[in-house]
């Protein structure tokens, strides 16, 4: 019998968030982010929260809902100039942010899931990233320590999913949503469409069940394009 | 001197047949407007897809596909869609076979500064120093001077370092340049453009060996 992971929706799912956590937050500017999940945190009006998350959203969606009420207190990104308000609070030093290369951030949310405390890579050795960090030659190559990354809570956003936790992801909406998945002490998925357990084809899917503590059918989804772009028919 | 696009069709000339290519936001995004013909390479865009193609009409956006830019996207034929640390995996693992970037400086040694002025102007790195420091073949496209007129090739960077020692080539406005040794080795001038005006626009130590052609686009 497959687990049953479904709750109700965003309130049942943010069950047990409080000031001063940490979350992950899957996306990648704008695409693939959990946005049931935001507003209920925008609701909820937790305080102090440390957000990882590869980008900060734009001034007025996404994260960025959560900057402008001061909900959180410090950043891990890779990058945030999409963002004026982001800038604004960093420069003037409300706001902590510490930025990590965004391979590294990746690895460090799977190293995080996948029970690997850190690993050596090259990215960032001799840049100011590297200050106190352990350096360490690899076939003549130096190379940086990197620590694992857990949160109390992962949000992630994902195509399709069913009842027992398993999730589809759409083209480049998966982004860090698998990673941080594998990462959350509580992983709470959101999904465009709920099934059944037993409706995915096994060989389709990309997380697997047992990263999901909480899965709920979200709503309402805006999804909004950061930049469109486009070419003239011819 | 040569416009961005023209500098982006300098820099696909050196695209080679089966080639993985990562393009970074701005001028090197404009690479792939110019492939040679009979080259067949795949873009990559590492916020997840091997295999980009090119915008899409208009009507046909979709917001799950996109660029690293942020820009809506389409997919070409046999693309592939991945995590984000599969994407870096492919890129320390050096699965790609050139790296396009953009600096606001490159030092005469190979090191690179993209991603922050301090106190001033902080977006983040995003990939940039997980591509530059694995990629082994990694050309930078940019202006050679700043909106001041300043030479943006140095002795030495003096914003925060991006990567060290790690830039090969460098493919700017006024002239094709190898870094090795410690200096910045000519290989082309822009059409019109003179050693001379090279010279003067070059603040790190520039080494003009034999006759210098002009590009040929």
């Amino acid at each position: 019998m497959a687990l049953n992971k479904v709750v109700n929706g965003p309130q049942e799912a943010l069950e047990g968030v409080a000031d001063g956590m940490t979350f992950m937050v899957g996306g990648f500017g704008l695409c693939g982010i959990p946005e049931n999940a935001i507003t209920e945190m925008v609701n909820r009006g937790i305080t102090g929260l440390t957000c990882i998350s590869n980008n900060a959203g734009v001034d007025d969606f996404g994260l960025g809902l959560l900057l402008q009420k001061k909900q959180i207190k410090k950043m891990i990104s890779s990058y945030v100039g999409e963002n004026d308000e982001f800038e604004r609070q960093m420069l003037s030093g409300e706001l902590e942010v510490d930025l990590i290369p965004q391979g590294s951030l990746a690895e460090r949310c799977r190293a995080g899931g996948a029970g690997i405390p850190a690993f050596y890579t090259p990215a960032g050795y001799g840049t100011e990233i590297a200050e106190g960090k352990e350096v360490r030659d690899f076939n003549g190559k130096p190379h940086i320590l990197e620590s694992a990354l857990h949160a109390d809570f992962a949000f992630v956003k994902a195509w399709k999913g069913d009842t027992a936790g398993n999730l589809i992801f759409k083209a480049t909406a998966k982004n860090f949503n698998p990673m941080m998945a594998m990462a959350g002490k509580i992983t709470v998925a959101e999904v465009e469409e709920l099934v059944p357990a037993g409706e995915l084809d096994p060989n389709q899917i990309h997380t697997a069940g047992v990263f999901v503590q909480r899965i709920f059918k979200g709503s309402a989804y805006e999804k909004r394009i950061e930049r469109v772009t486009t070419r003239p028919r011819v | 001197m040569l416009s961005k696009d023209q500098i982006a069709q300098r820099i696909a000339q050196e695209l080679q047949n089966g080639w993985y290519v990562n393009l970074g936001i701005g001028i090197p995004t404009l690479v792939a407007n110019h492939i040679p013909d009979g080259v067949d390479v795949e873009f990559q865009s590492e916020n997840g897809i091997l295999g980009m193609g090119p915008f899409p009409f208009e009507g046909e956006e979709d917001a799950d596909l996109i660029n690293a830019g942020k820009q809506t996207i389409t997919a070409m034929k046999g693309a592939v869609y991945f995590d984000s640390a599969t994407s870096f995996a492919m890129i320390r693992g050096k699965h790609i076979q050139l790296t396009v970037l953009g600096a606001m400086e490159v030092a005469q040694n190979g090191d690179i500064a993209n991603w922050k002025i301090p106190g001033r102007m902080v977006k983040g790195m995003g990939g940039a120093m997980d591509l530059v420091a694995s990629a082994d073949n990694i050309i930078v496209a940019m202006m050679h001077t700043n909106k001041k007129g300043a030479s943006k090739l140095l002795k030495e960077c003096s914003l925060p370092l991006t990567g060290v020692g790690c830039v090969t080539r460098v493919v700017t406005n006024m002239a094709f340049l190898e870094v090795k040794d410690g200096a910045f080795h000519l290989l082309e001038r822009a059409p019109g453009v003179s050693i001379e005006e090279i010279q003067n626009a070059t603040e790190g130590k520039l080494v003009v060996a034999g006759d210098i052609p002009e590009m040929q686009l």
